[in-house]
């Protein structure tokens, strides 16, 4: 298990290399992030009262669709010179590949949130100081299970015809609970929580992330069989 | 010549309990006929449910034993399943226009859900038919048909909460047809419906299933066709090369 673990990190930190050092991709996808909840407000505006109500589902739109690209990228990179093939080979726990990819994809995750948060207070007229902790653990949660359902999908659709496609058709499905509690527990962190239901829709957060990273860890091996 | 007899009885038994709930069972007091809608509503959605509940077993049965005839089982349930979800939601949008006066409800947790249990096995199809390979599209969609399963109850848990964490039920629901209180008419031409469905479902999962061997037994030898096709290409291109040497 601990031997797990350390194969798994080092996989996320080859993975984090690898996109320090070609920058431009990973810098790309969080302009475009940024991009979405711009023209979210081109879609929405100008009354920014609506923007603001509006908020916390733009926030989790943009996270999901600039995630989509950050898995699927994630695990490109692997495929573009047979990489994938040789981590398949590697005497190790296939879990653990899995958990690496996922926690390399966390990293990404939390990198993206940490963008978009920003900007969806300046944008949308949102003071997020305020609700600080619990946003903070929402986004933690929630990136946490997408990285868990991306990196399983990303390793089903990687090397398929039209994977742009099959990609985000497959994955939106099931993250459809994260999203709706993610959104649901961001506008009670803002609100101030009057209803106190925060807990309830972290802890829905939390089971979400603990089924999908168990069942990702099992599933991710049949994935690499020839 | 047994499939024949289970086609030609599920037929009937559509019919005859068609009949009985268009025609025989009164129409609801409230409702009116639209809630002649339920009879068909309800077993297509208990069909959906069955059918990838049977995928994701003959999934799990696939990478046990390593038998395609199990993938074949998984891909017959869930393309049925598809159909009879689309019915459900079809009906259901069909019932809810008269009764609640929209087609679509977003305060219906099982309306969400069954929406989103049709996108999660549409994708399951087309991902099936963008894989070539049999052994590795089997395995795939064994472990793809598996998490989607899992995501079910958690969607439908979620659905309900995004509802209901500060406001109850205000609509009433379908299932009120199974209350025990229900006169025994409306019972007896749910059940008998539902007995029938079930009937005409197992005859198509024989029948799909017999297809899908047929298909894998065309791919298979569309497969050494091409191979056979190429090692007279490589041999004609050897002696090609012999003639000029």
């Amino acid at each position: 298990m601990r031997t797990d673990l350390a194969i798994a990190l080092a996989i996320a930190r080859k993975d984090a290399v690898a996109e320090l050092r070609g920058r431009q991709a990973a810098g790309a996808t969080l302009f475009f992030a940024a991009l979405v909840l711009l023209l979210f407000g081109f879609a929405l505006g100008p009354d920014s009262r609506r923007l603001a109500e509006a908020a916390p589902g733009l926030l989790w739109l943009a996270i999901v669709f600039g995630g989509l690209l950050t898995v699927a990228r994630l695990h490109q990179i692997e495929t573009d010179d047979g990489a994938l093939d040789e981590l398949a080979r590697y005497p190790v726990e296939r879990r653990a590949i899995y958990l690496g990819k996922a926690i390399a994809g966390l990293l990404a995750m939390l990198a993206l949130g940490g963008v978009l948060l920003p900007v969806v207070a300046v944008l949308y007229g949102i003071d997020l100081l305020a609700a600080a902790p619990p946003l903070l653990i929402t986004v933690v949660l929630g990136a946490i299970g997408f990285a868990a359902v991306g990196t399983f999908y990303a390793g089903v659709t990687v090397r398929m015809r039209a994977r742009e496609v099959m990609l985000p058709l497959l994955m939106l499905p099931v993250i459809a609970p994260l999203l709706l509690a993610a959104v649901k527990a961001t506008a009670a962190a803002l609100g101030g929580d009057p209803l106190g239901e925060l807990g309830a829709w972290l802890q829905l957060l939390a089971a979400f992330d603990l089924v999908m990273l168990l069942a990702g860890a099992a599933g991710y091996g049949y994935l690499l069989e020839e | 010549m047994g499939t024949r007899i289970l086609g030609v009885g599920a037929l009937l038994l559509v019919v005859a309990a068609s009949v009985n709930g268009l025609f025989l069972v009164p129409a609801d007091l409230n409702q009116g006929d639209a809630q002649r809608i339920m009879y068909v509503h309800v077993p297509s959605a208990w069909l959906a449910y069955l059918s990838f509940g049977v995928t994701a077993l003959a999934g799990v049965g696939y990478l046990w034993k390593r038998d395609l005839r199990l993938d074949a089982v998984a891909l017959s349930a869930a393309e049925i399943g598809v159909m009879f979800t689309a019915f459900a939601i079809w009906s259901g949008m069909m019932w809810g226009q008269p009764v609640w006066g929209v087609f679509w409800q977003w305060e219906d947790p099982r309306l969400t859900t069954t929406a989103l249990l049709l996108a999660l096995y549409v994708g399951y199809l087309l991902f099936r038919r963008l894989t070539d390979d049999p052994r590795r599209r089997a395995a795939r969609a064994a472990v793809v048909g598996l998490v989607a399963a899992v995501d079910i109850p958690i969607v439908h848990f979620s659905v309900e909460w995004w509802r209901g964490l500060h406001q109850g039920p205000t609509i009433g629901s379908p299932e009120r047809l199974l209350d025990p209180a229900a006169p025994s008419q409306f019972v007896i031409a749910l059940v008998s419906m539902v007995l029938a469905f079930t009937v005409a479902w197992a005859w198509l999962m024989v029948r799909r299933y017999q297809l899908a061997r047929l298909d894998a037994d065309l791919e298979e030898l569309a497969r050494r066709g091409r191979v056979a096709e190429a090692r007279r290409a490589g041999l004609a291109a050897q002696r090609v090369e012999e003639a000029t040497r």
